[in-house]
């Protein structure tokens, strides 16, 4: 599904991400762990296609496809997603409206008639319930006055929506209490099946306790220095991330 | 000896302008001679001050960022009547819901085009003109009494050229069930001189009463200049509350000026949204005025230019007595080399303490090329105020762009998006549900002339 090799970039001249590798198939849970400062954050923008980013070297294939040739629309109408760690606010335009905007682009694209209002609504109401939550976010406007958990919650309504073939988790699970992330994590759980893959991008274990990875990488220095599987993450709670990254300096 | 003539300077220029309009009004006070007296004395003085002062140049303050030396240099005529030249009101009204509708063709009444049926017989609506004859103790009080023209010699000339124009009294603890329309379309005529209109309005509502209306401005059948300079005078008394729009739609090839005064008693409530998105120059001086105790006002826009438009609004809420409330909010969408001009001022009386004012100035700039101005003028002659402003300009945030693209919607769709977002600011503070579907159609149609964005 996607597979990234030895890519390289960052911004304004600044190389954040110094060669990373990384293959992730259909199904599959990944998680990508590491300390701040580590580029797991720049790896999600990059692979989503945030044009302040440069790429300087490497390839990114997303099913079949150069990535690195489609601009971010492209991206996620391919069925890329990208939970966004700080979703910024769009006033004026309420999630219903943005919603069924970005469901119908994505229906233009795979030739499907586009959803009226009411058949947009249907679709809504259904994903609400199988999440669980009430639709009080749907008729604000796009993340303006939302809190943090609201956000978050707001970021998994729209891939529950998109219903994406690979969504980026950019730590979607920072600033949330424990029912917050038991919440996420359920409607993640919700969201697997063997055609879909996850990338969790999260700097603690805890949420990797609701969503098992199946494989878990640290990325230090703009690299994947370790990987392995949910033990890594166990190891790396209770020891920190100190004894990889000096190992990672001195390699 | 040759005599050499030195050219006029432009100050020269702009007052020797008015002298074509001060002839305009001497050979035709014939037909002003079945005004009544104090009307006529009203209209002579208000001309002689348009004489003195003639037309405001770049070197007033006021007048410093719109330049209306083309204005003044185009020759205007007092509209002919053209009402023939318009067959249906039907593309002008807003909304699904009915409304009462008072058209003016080239500042003309026109029943035809009007649908005033139903109307409560303690309700005036209608003609001015009209109103000057059957109702003159319901005008005289009113009328020219607010519109502080030694200031703004534009609206001196429009009390100098007062004949037509909407009228509404809405008698004490009246609410009028519908909203009312005051509609003027402007017809560009085949003249050697293009067209000029002074529409004069007048609002009145009495203690208790409550009215929703709509002033909208368009140019109808084929496009060409003309110029509209309209006046506008409310009264909302003790406890009225008046929601009141207003929608600026000329052709692309007119000017505008226009001039909203409002005053306020206690306890009263005033909304003006007003709305622009036509005329090649645009001009609006607001001054709204809370005399009384409790007052609150809210005076919203919204601007939508491209092309070479330009537009500016001089807005003025004068907190005169204690506890009054005023909220500000202009947004501003400028595209191509389109350019708004915003100046914001809030005067506090002495004595108008406890007084809470807020004023907002967002723009958005679609192009490089776009440009705009806000200015706050803040005078504040009271200790106990609360004043705040606030102003922004920029083009569309790249992060919000690609918060939009990473869920699919092109660049394009992302920023028209984005746009009708700043606009629906507005839009969410329209009360009226009609004004509010005719102002989403505008906005739509309006992205849709947006060109692409380059890479």
């Amino acid at each position: 599904m996607l597979e990234v090799k030895d890519l390289r970039g960052g911004i304004e001249g600044k190389e954040i991400l110094k060669g990373i590798d990384l293959a992730v198939k259909p199904g599959e849970v990944h998680a990508i762990m590491g300390p701040n400062g580590s580029g797991k954050s720049t790896f999600a923008q990059v692979l989503a296609g945030h044009p302040g980013y440069d790429v300087t070297g490497g390839s990114v294939r997303f099913e079949g496809q150069d990535l690195l040739e489609m601009e971010a629309d492209e991206r996620a109408r391919a069925g890329l997603f990208l939970a966004f760690q700080y979703p910024v606010a769009i006033r004026g335009v309420t999630n219903a409206y943005f919603l069924q905007s970005a469901i119908n682009a994505q229906r233009k694209h795979q030739g499907l008639e586009e959803l009226d209002t009411l058949e947009f609504a249907e679709l809504l109401e259904g994903k609400l319930e199988m999440l669980g939550w009430d639709d009080r976010l749907i008729h604000r406007a796009v993340n303006d006055g939302f809190s943090g958990g609201e956000k978050k919650r707001n970021e998994i309504t729209q891939l529950a929506m998109l219903e994406p073939k690979l969504a980026i988790l950019d730590e979607t699970d920072s600033g949330l209490d424990i029912d917050a992330v038991k919440a996420v994590s359920g409607a993640v759980n919700k969201f697997r099946n063997p055609e879909r893959s996850l990338i969790l991008v999260t700097h603690y274990e805890r949420i990797l306790n609701y969503v098992t990875p199946d494989h878990v990488h640290v990325l230090a220095g703009g690299k994947v220095v370790m990987s392995g599987d949910m033990q890594l993450a166990l190891e790396l709670e209770a020891r920190g991330y100190d004894w990889i990254t000096d190992g990672a300096a001195v390699a | 000896m040759s005599t050499v003539t030195q050219p006029k300077s432009v100050a020269a220029e702009l007052k020797d302008a008015a002298a074509p309009y001060v002839e305009a009004f001497e050979t035709t006070a014939g037909d002003s001679g079945g005004d009544p007296a104090w009307l006529q004395a009203r209209r002579g003085a208000a001309i002689a001050r348009f004489a003195d002062a003639g037309f405001p140049g770049s070197r007033q303050e006021e007048w410093r960022l719109t330049d209306l030396k083309a204005l003044a240099r185009t020759p205007f005529t007092l509209a002919a009547s053209a009402s023939e030249a318009v067959s249906s009101v039907d593309e002008f009204v807003l909304g699904s819901e009915r409304q009462w509708v008072v058209t003016f063709v080239n500042g003309t009444y026109v029943p035809a085009l009007s649908r005033l049926e139903d109307l409560p017989s303690s309700v005036v609506v209608g003609s001015l003109r009209e109103a000057i004859v059957t109702h003159s103790t319901l005008v005289e009080p009113h009328l020219a009494k607010y519109a502080l023209d030694e200031y703004n010699p534009l609206a001196a000339l429009n009390t100098g050229f007062i004949r037509d124009g909407a009228f509404l009294h809405v008698p004490r603890d009246t609410v009028l069930e519908r909203q009312v329309h005051f509609l003027f379309l402007s017809v560009p005529t085949s003249g050697t001189n293009a067209p000029v209109t002074h529409p004069r309005n007048l609002f009145i509502l009495e203690p208790g009463a409550q009215a929703s209306l709509v002033e909208s401005y368009a140019g109808a059948g084929t496009t060409g200049r003309y110029w509209t300079n309209p006046v506008t005078e409310a009264v909302v008394g003790d406890n009225a509350t008046l929601d009141a729009y207003r929608f600026q739609r000329e052709h692309a090839d007119a000017y505008h000026t226009g001039t909203t005064y409002s005053t306020q008693g206690r306890d009263s409530k005033f909304s003006l949204i007003v709305f622009t998105f036509g005329a090649d120059l645009s001009r609006h001086d607001i001054r709204a005025v809370l005399d009384g105790e409790g007052a609150d006002a809210t005076l919203d826009g919204l601007s939508m230019l491209r092309g070479r438009q330009h537009t500016d609004y001089h807005t003025t809420l004068e907190h005169a007595q204690p506890n009054c409330t005023s909220w500000e909010y202009f947004n501003g969408v400028f595209d191509d080399h389109a350019r708004g001009v915003f100046n914001g001022r809030i005067i506090v009386r002495p004595g108008a303490q406890k007084t809470d004012a807020k004023q907002t100035n967002n723009n958005l700039l679609l192009s490089a090329s776009a440009r705009a101005d806000s200015q706050p003028q803040l005078e504040i002659y009271a200790d106990d105020v609360k004043c705040t402003h606030g102003a922004t300009l920029g083009p569309i945030d790249d992060e919000h762009l690609f918060y939009l693209q990473s869920r699919g919607l092109t660049k394009e769709a992302a920023r028209d998006m984005l746009t009708y977002g700043f606009g629906s600011e507005i839009l969410n503070a329209v009360k009226s549900e009609q004004v509010r579907q005719g102002l989403d159609r505008i906005i739509h149609d309006w992205l849709k002339q947006v060109p692409p964005m380059g890479a």
